[in-house]
């Protein structure tokens, strides 16, 4: 690498893109971009999902390549031709998603990652050592399944430390942590900063990016509409500039009360599915009429075992573990309780909640053929599905060519409203959501936040199952915190403390304490 | 240069039907020039294997007979491909069938009728569908895989069949050969047209293939297997079983094909010898495939690889090949089928190679 002196650092920038296109069929995913990151700068990448930031970077780290425009890195124009050119450059890159082998160790996998072979006693003392620098504690024997989401993350930070980068890419690395890592995630990222290493921060979550960033880079439909500074602006301000219209707020109707129980689950336990599984030990909780219960926690620790559960997809065998409207429903099948007035939308739209290669109109079969009435004798009545798939269109205003439509032709946060609407119009008595608005674009989201609104004014009991905090301490009226397959006891939303919230979704639980002295 | 796959947004109508029709008519081109480089006369061979029988009408009625069983249990098999359920001992179903149905007709002596012949055709279907069932309970209490399961029972109901015609059901006036004794004249399945070979049976397969798509296209179970075989997650979720469906689509195939066994031994063959098992049980499996798992594709495929039976049978004569040379073309054609499947939901794009050099270095 060339090595400026401090002077020229403080001039010309590390990272240079000017005119970036990329065109994919039927989308423009970056609309010439130009934007650059100075030496020590935490630059954030703000933006929708679908606004081109994960193509974008891709292309910086040689995933991709641009259609057109250019790359320059300090100075002098570069084509990355893959992510190892890119790491010999200096640039390295977390990924939001992880590659990782559950049944490998830290050191293991850290060694797969490396493209020079390095003997494993050297490997093993630089590690330690890029990690006592930067406080980031892990053990390199330890097995990987074995280590939280967070752990996981830091065996991905380290890996790109150990190549000493110039630039590091952080692709949305709190999505998957409780507050209290985030904060720690934060102090490294200032440490590198501060050190010379430029950051390019991928989120959409704004108070880090007021927290942390510098600059921030605002990305709309894959064109640039903004560069400020987000310590002068304001979150509503900077959201925006990111979807480009007024932000709704949630409308909820005033002095709202709660009828009876609709939703009770009592010491519900369901064994674990597999080696890398979690079980569900003793849930309890319970929600009412007219109430939305949320269910925080770190993705894996047991919310897919929970959705499943409580959908009847995987049986509790316990009649009495799950009531709904009074009558228990544990030992009954999926099909049964949504007779009995239970819906659910589970986290993965393709492939669970709808069949992609489906149309809209036969995935309204999939879960409304039995409460709608689209099933005489054993034969569709194809008609009405389709009058019903017209219907939740229409009301959800979902962007599709019909009710002919594949549902893989949807974007997601098309198809999430679809789902979600489904569901509704058929009127439950209990819904279960999990990850409602995960993957999907803030005008979507807010319409989704605001039809579990009214669902639950008509009296229907509602459970939100999400990683976002946010979204449940603005939505929801309760709250419990999932950790390892149980679950806290339930606290409402307007007494909670963030920090307390942090250390159940880190695994601290209140009887653990109590055990401890 | 660089050829690149890029996935369709939906998929190609078009390739759906086009691909079936390439993989025949590349099938012929393949097997003009092969035969070509090894000294026969390739143009002629597969003019005779796949044009002859539907040009000499006197062909037509051994076209019908061969696609009518061919028909019948490829819509058995679709059904289950279709639910990702592979059944591949169609083969051995349809023997089962065979012998149940022979079972009925030894049971009843020298009665005959049409009362007896439909016992004889139900006892066929049960017969196989309660082979195909071995399958279905082995998968889903030990979750054995069927393609193994069903494939290995395909030798075990061989092994019936040989100790059935060799020992208790072997004809007293047939000379000591290994068969049973030939049907009474009330027991076979009723001509369509005097003087001629085609029997009731072809009937069955031409009406069946429409009841099926009515069938597949508005019924639950229909809808049910489509969505096993689609997204079996969105299946559990949707609320249908998925242990259930196993049951259905292996029950399903084993009933068609012990229908099919039946009505060949009621309808063509009126006797059991240890030549009865011919191979259309797999020849099926090709057939389920090229007719892209859909009922009414399913009859035109099964007519396509009967005219390729009867055109082999043709071309020994005329060409001197052996009668197996069918059953390569027949190999080929499912090769390029499931090859061109990708077409369907991909397409193929030719894209500039990447640049290969890293400025700044």
């Amino acid at each position: 690498m060339t090595s400026l002196s401090p002077m020229e650092e403080s001039l010309s920038p590390r990272l240079e893109l000017s005119g970036i296109t990329k065109r994919f069929p039927g989308v423009l995913a970056n609309d010439h971009v130009s934007f650059s990151v100075l030496p020590g700068e935490i630059h954030a990448l703000l933006g929708e999902n679908g606004a081109g930031k994960s193509t974008l970077v891709k292309m910086i780290y040689g995933i991709m390549q641009p259609d057109s425009g250019e790359i320059r890195w300090n100075g002098e124009r570069i084509i990355v031709v893959n992510p190892k050119a890119a790491r010999k450059l200096g640039i390295g890159m977390v990924f939001q998603h992880f590659s990782l082998f559950e049944a490998m160790t830290v050191l293991e996998n850290i060694a797969l990652g490396m493209d020079a072979k390095i003997p494993a006693r050297d490997l093993e003392a630089r590690i330690v050592a890029v990690m006592s620098q930067y406080g980031l504690m892990l053990e390199p024997h330890r097995i990987v399944s074995t280590l939280s989401v967070g752990e996981r993350q830091r065996i991905e930070i380290v890996r790109a430390l150990l190549l000493n980068p110039n630039l590091l890419i952080m692709d949305e690395p709190t999505s998957v942590l409780t507050p209290q890592e985030v904060e720690q995630l934060f102090v490294v990222l200032r440490q590198l900063a501060k050190e010379g290493c430029s950051i390019l921060y991928i989120s959409h979550k704004l108070h880090e990016i007021k927290a942390l960033c510098d600059t921030a880079t605002i990305l709309r439909g894959g064109k640039l509409v903004d560069t400020c500074d987000p310590s002068v602006e304001t979150s509503r301000s900077m959201a925006e500039k990111m979807i480009g219209g007024n932000l709704k707020d949630i409308q909820r109707g005033a002095g709202r009360t709660f009828g009876e129980q609709k939703l009770v689950v009592k010491a519900l336990n369901v064994p674990k599915d597999g080696p890398f599984g979690t079980a569900l030990k003793g849930i309890g909780f319970s929600v009412k009429a007219g109430e939305i219960f949320g269910i925080a926690g770190v993705a894996g620790n047991g919310q897919n075992a929970l959705l499943l559960a409580l959908s009847g997809e995987v049986s509790a065998h316990d009649h009495h573990a799950i009531t709904v409207g009074g009558a228990e429903v544990g030992h009954m099948s999926a099909k049964a309780r949504r007779m009995m007035g239970m819906a659910t939308v589970p986290e993965e739209r393709n492939g669970h909640a709808a069949v992609p290669d489906f149309s809209l109109s036969d995935n309204a079969i999939l879960t409304g053929r039995d409460r709608l009435g689209m099933v005489r004798g054993g034969m569709i009545d194809a008609a009405a599905a389709w009058t019903y798939a017209g219907e939740v269109i229409e009301a959800f205003a979902v962007k599709a060519t019909g009710p002919g439509a594949f549902a893989e032709s949807l974007s997601g946060g098309n198809l999430q409203k679809y789902i979600m609407g489904r569901e509704i119009m058929q009127k439950p008595d209990v819904l279960v959501v999990s990850q409602p608005t995960w993957g999907v674009d803030a005008g979507a989201a807010a319409a989704i936040h605001q039809a579990l609104v009214d669902l639950a004014a008509q009296g229907s009991a509602i459970v939100v199952i999400s990683q976002d905090l946010d979204e449940l301490l603005s939505l929801c009226d309760t709250l419990a915190v999932i950790n390892e397959g149980r679950l806290s006891p339930s606290m409402k939303v307007a007494d909670a403390r963030i920090e307390e919230i942090g250390l159940l979704m880190g695994g601290i639980h209140g009887e653990g304490a109590a055990h401890a002295h | 240069m660089r050829i690149k796959l890029e996935k369709r947004r939906e998929p190609s109508m078009l390739m759906l039907v086009a691909t079936p029709v390439a993989s025949v008519l590349v099938t012929m081109l393949i097997g003009i020039v092969v035969f070509d480089l090894i000294g026969i006369k390739g143009f002629r061979a597969v003019v005779d294997i796949f044009l002859s029988p539907l040009l000499a009408s006197y062909k037509w009625q051994d076209v019908a007979v061969k696609a009518a069983p061919l028909v019948i249990i490829a819509l058995g098999l679709a059904v289950g491909n279709r639910a990702q359920v592979w059944n591949i001992g169609a083969e051995g179903q349809y023997v089962i069938g065979a012998l149940c149905a022979a079972g009925v007709a030894i049971g009843f002596g020298t009665i005959g009728g049409p009362v007896v012949v439909v016992l004889m055709v139900a006892a066929g279907i049960l017969g196989g569908a309660a082979w195909a069932a071995i399958p279905a309970w082995l998968r889903t209490r030990f979750s054995v895989n069927e393609i193994l399961s069903s494939l290995m029972l395909t030798y075990v109901a061989l092994q019936v069949l040989s100790y059935l015609v060799g020992g208790p059901w072997k004809d007293p006036n047939g000379r000591n050969f290994p068969a049973s004794a030939p049907l009474g004249d009330g027991q076979t399945l009723p001509v369509l047209f005097a003087g001629s070979t085609v029997h009731l049976g072809v009937a069955v397969a031409i009406v069946l293939p429409f009841v099926f798509w009515y069938l597949m296209k508005r019924s639950v179970f229909g809808f049910q297997v489509r969505v096993v075989g689609s997204a079996p997650n969105a299946a559990r979720h949707g609320g249908f079983d998925g242990k259930q469906t196993i049951w259905l689509a292996l029950i399903i195939s084993g009933g068609m094909a012990g229908l099919a066994g039946s009505m060949e031994f009621a309808g063509v063959l009126h006797k059991i010898d240890l030549g009865f098992p011919s191979g259309y049980g797999f020849t099926a499996i090709i057939v389920s495939f090229l007719g892209r798992l859909n009922p009414i594709g399913c009859l035109i495929a099964g007519i396509v690889l009967a005219v390729t039976y009867v055109g082999g049978q043709m071309a020994q004569t005329t060409v001197h090949i052996p009668n197996s040379t069918a059953g390569i073309f027949q190999a080929m054609m499912l090769f390029f089928i499931l090859a061109s499947d990708i077409l369907v939901r991909y397409r193929i794009r030719l894209v500039p190679s990447a640049p290969q050099l890293v400025a700044g270095e």
